[in-house]
C-alpha cells in the first residue's frame, strides 16, 4: 500500500552453540519460588538427543501463568485473577549435570484458548541447544489434571495418543512431576510452531 | 502404529520439519554435523496463537548491574585485543523499538577462546576477559557494549573448520514467541563461506542481517572502533486479552 512502511524482515535465528552456560547461566533462574513453599512443584527432566544420549550442553527455558490462570504480562488484562507476589512465571535451567533440568516453580492455573475454549495448565518451554540452530517450542502438562487435559484444544488437536503422551509430565513422589524431552528418535517429545 | 479415529487425524495441522523459510534456518542441516542427532524427524504441530505465546517473560525487575555491558572493565587490568563498541537498536517487524528487553551476550576472547572447561583449543585464557555481558534496550529499543573483537576459533565440525568472529546474542522481546538467539558476525570477514553455522540462513539477504556494519560515528577516536548491530524481533504488541462471552 502506499505510504505504508515496509515490514522489516526479522533477525535470522543461530544456534547457542556450547558455551551458552557462560551468557545465560550466570544466574540460578530455575527456581520460580522458594523450595519452601508451601504450593511448590518441582518439575525434573533430561534432555536426550537422537541416539538416547544426555545433552549436556542444553538450556531449557519455561514460561508459564500463575496458579489463577494469569501470565504476570501486560496483554493479560484480566486483573481480577491474583498474581503471585514474587512469582514472574519464567524460569532456565542448564542441562550440565548428564543432561538434568529442573525448576522449583507453582502449578499455573487454566488459561483461555482459542474460540472461547479453556486451555489445561501447561507451561511453554523452549530448548536450546548447541546442534539447534533455532530453538524448540514444546510444552508441559500434567498427568494429574486428567479431565482438563481432555478438554484441551491443543492435546485434542494431536490424534496420535503415543505422540500426545510425550507432553504429559509423569507424577511422581509428593509434588514431583518427571518430564523428559527427546529430540529425535524413539518417542520424540511433540514439537511445535508457533502459528502467525 | 497407535490407531486413531481419522476425525482426529484431520485436526492435526502438520508441517515437516525441513521448512522451506530461506531466511531462518532448517533444524537439520547436514553440513552442520552437530544437527544430524538433535534435529526433531517428526512433523512439527501448529500451535494456535493464544494468551501463552503473546505473553512472556518481562525483565524490567531484573536489573543488570552497572558495569555488565562493559566487558572491558569486570576485572583488575584491561583484556588484550581490539577495543570495540557493539551498539544498535532492537525493533519488531513494524519498526517499533523493543523497550526495556533484556540483551544477553557471551563470546570468545581476542585470541578464539571461550572461558569454559569445554573449551579446548589451545589458545591462551585472558584472565582479564571473561565474556559475557548483558543489559537492557532503553525507550528507544536502543542498547550498547563496550568489549573486545572475539577471535576466529577452530571447531571439529569438518576438516580445518574455522568460526567466523561471533558474539552471542540473546533476546527476550515482548512475548514468549519474540525469544531470540542469535549471532553477530564481522563485515568481510574471510571466513562465512566455509561456516554451516553461518550458511544454515540460506537467503544472502538474511545472512547479511546477522552482520553487522562498520560504525565511523560510534568509534572513540585513540580507543574503540564501533559496530552496529541492529535486531528485529517478531511480535507486535500484543492486543490486550478480551473475555469471550459467557
Ligand atoms: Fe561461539
Amino acid at each position: 500500500m502506499m505510504g505504508r512502511k515496509e515490514s522489516l524482515r526479522l533477525t535470522p535465528s543461530q544456534t547457542v552453540g556450547p558455551y551458552l552456560s557462560l551468557g545465560l547461566l550466570r544466574e540460578d533462574w530455575s527456581k520460580l519460588v522458594p523450595p519452601g513453599h508451601p504450593q511448590a512443584i518441582r518439575i525434573e527432566g533430561t534432555l536426550y538427543d537422537g541416539a538416547g544420549e544426555p545433552v549436556t550442553d542444553g538450556l531449557v527455558e519455561i514460561w508459564q501463568a500463575a496458579p489463577s490462570g494469569r501470565y504476570d504480562h501486560p496483554a493479560d488484562g484480566r486483573e481480577e485473577l491474583p498474581l503471585e507476589e514474587g512469582f514472574h512465571g519464567f524460569g532456565r535451567s542448564g542441562t550440565e549435570e548428564e543432561g538434568r533440568f529442573s525448576f522449583v516453580t507453582l502449578k499455573p492455573g487454566p488459561v483461555p484458548g482459542p474460540g472461547g475454549t479453556t486451555q489445561a495448565p501447561h507451561v511453554m518451554v523452549a530448548v536450546f541447544a548447541r546442534g539447534l540452530l533455532k530453538h524448540l517450542i514444546t510444552r508441559i502438562y500434567f498427568e494429574d489434571e486428567e479431565e482438563a487435559n481432555g478438554q484441551d484444544p491443543v492435546l485434542r488437536s494431536i490424534g496420535d495418543e503415543r505422540v500426545r503422551s510425550t507432553l504429559i509430565a509423569r507424577k511422581e513422589a509428593g509434588s514431583l512431576y518427571r518430564f523428559d524431552i527427546r529430540l529425535q528418535g524413539e518417542g520424540q517429545t511433540a514439537f511445535f510452531k508457533l502459528s502467525a | 502404529m497407535q490407531q486413531h479415529g481419522p476425525a482426529q487425524e484431520q485436526q492435526r495441522e502438520i508441517l515437516v520439519p525441513q521448512e522451506d523459510d530461506l531466511e531462518q534456518p532448517p533444524y537439520l542441516y547436514p553440513g552442520y554435523v552437530g544437527t544430524r542427532l538433535r534435529a526433531p524427524k517428526e512433523p512439527l504441530i501448529i500451535l494456535p496463537k493464544t494468551l501463552s505465546d503473546i505473553t512472556g517473560p518481562v525483565y524490567g525487575h531484573r536489573k543488570p548491574g552497572e558495569l555488565d555491558n562493559d566487558l572491558t572493565r569486570q576485572h583488575g587490568g584491561e583484556p588484550q585485543g581490539q577495543k570495540i563498541i557493539v551498539h544498535g537498536r532492537v525493533l519488531d517487524g513494524d519498526g517499533r523499538p523493543v523497550r526495556n528487553t533484556l540483551v544477553e551476550i557471551w563470546q570468545a576472547n581476542a585470541a578464539g577462546r571461550y572461558r569454559h572447561k569445554v573449551d579446548q583449543h589451545p589458545a591462551p585464557i585472558d584472565p582479564n576477559f571473561s565474556g559475557a555481558g548483558r543489559t537492557l534496550t532503553d525507550d528507544d529499543g536502543y542498547y550498547r557494549f563496550i568489549t573486545i573483537k572475539p577471535g576466529a576459533y577452530p571447531w571439529q565440525n569438518h576438516y580445518n573448520a574455522w568460526r567466523p568472529a561471533h558474539i552471542h546474542f540473546s533476546l527476550f522481546g515482548r512475548a514468549f514467541r519474540s525469544r531470540l538467539v542469535t549471532q553477530m558476525y564481522f563485515p568481510g570477514d574471510p571466513l562465512f563461506f566455509q561456516d554451516p553455522i553461518f550458511n544454515s540462513v540460506r537467503d544472502e539477504k538474511a545472512r547479511g542481517r546477522m552482520i553487522s556494519s562498520f560504525d565511523l560515528e560510534a568509534t572513540i577516536p585513540e580507543e574503540a572502533l564501533g559496530f552496529r548491530f541492529d535486531i528485529v524481533l517478531e511480535g507486535r504488541d500484543a492486543t490486550p486479552f478480551e473475555r469471550p462471552h459467557a
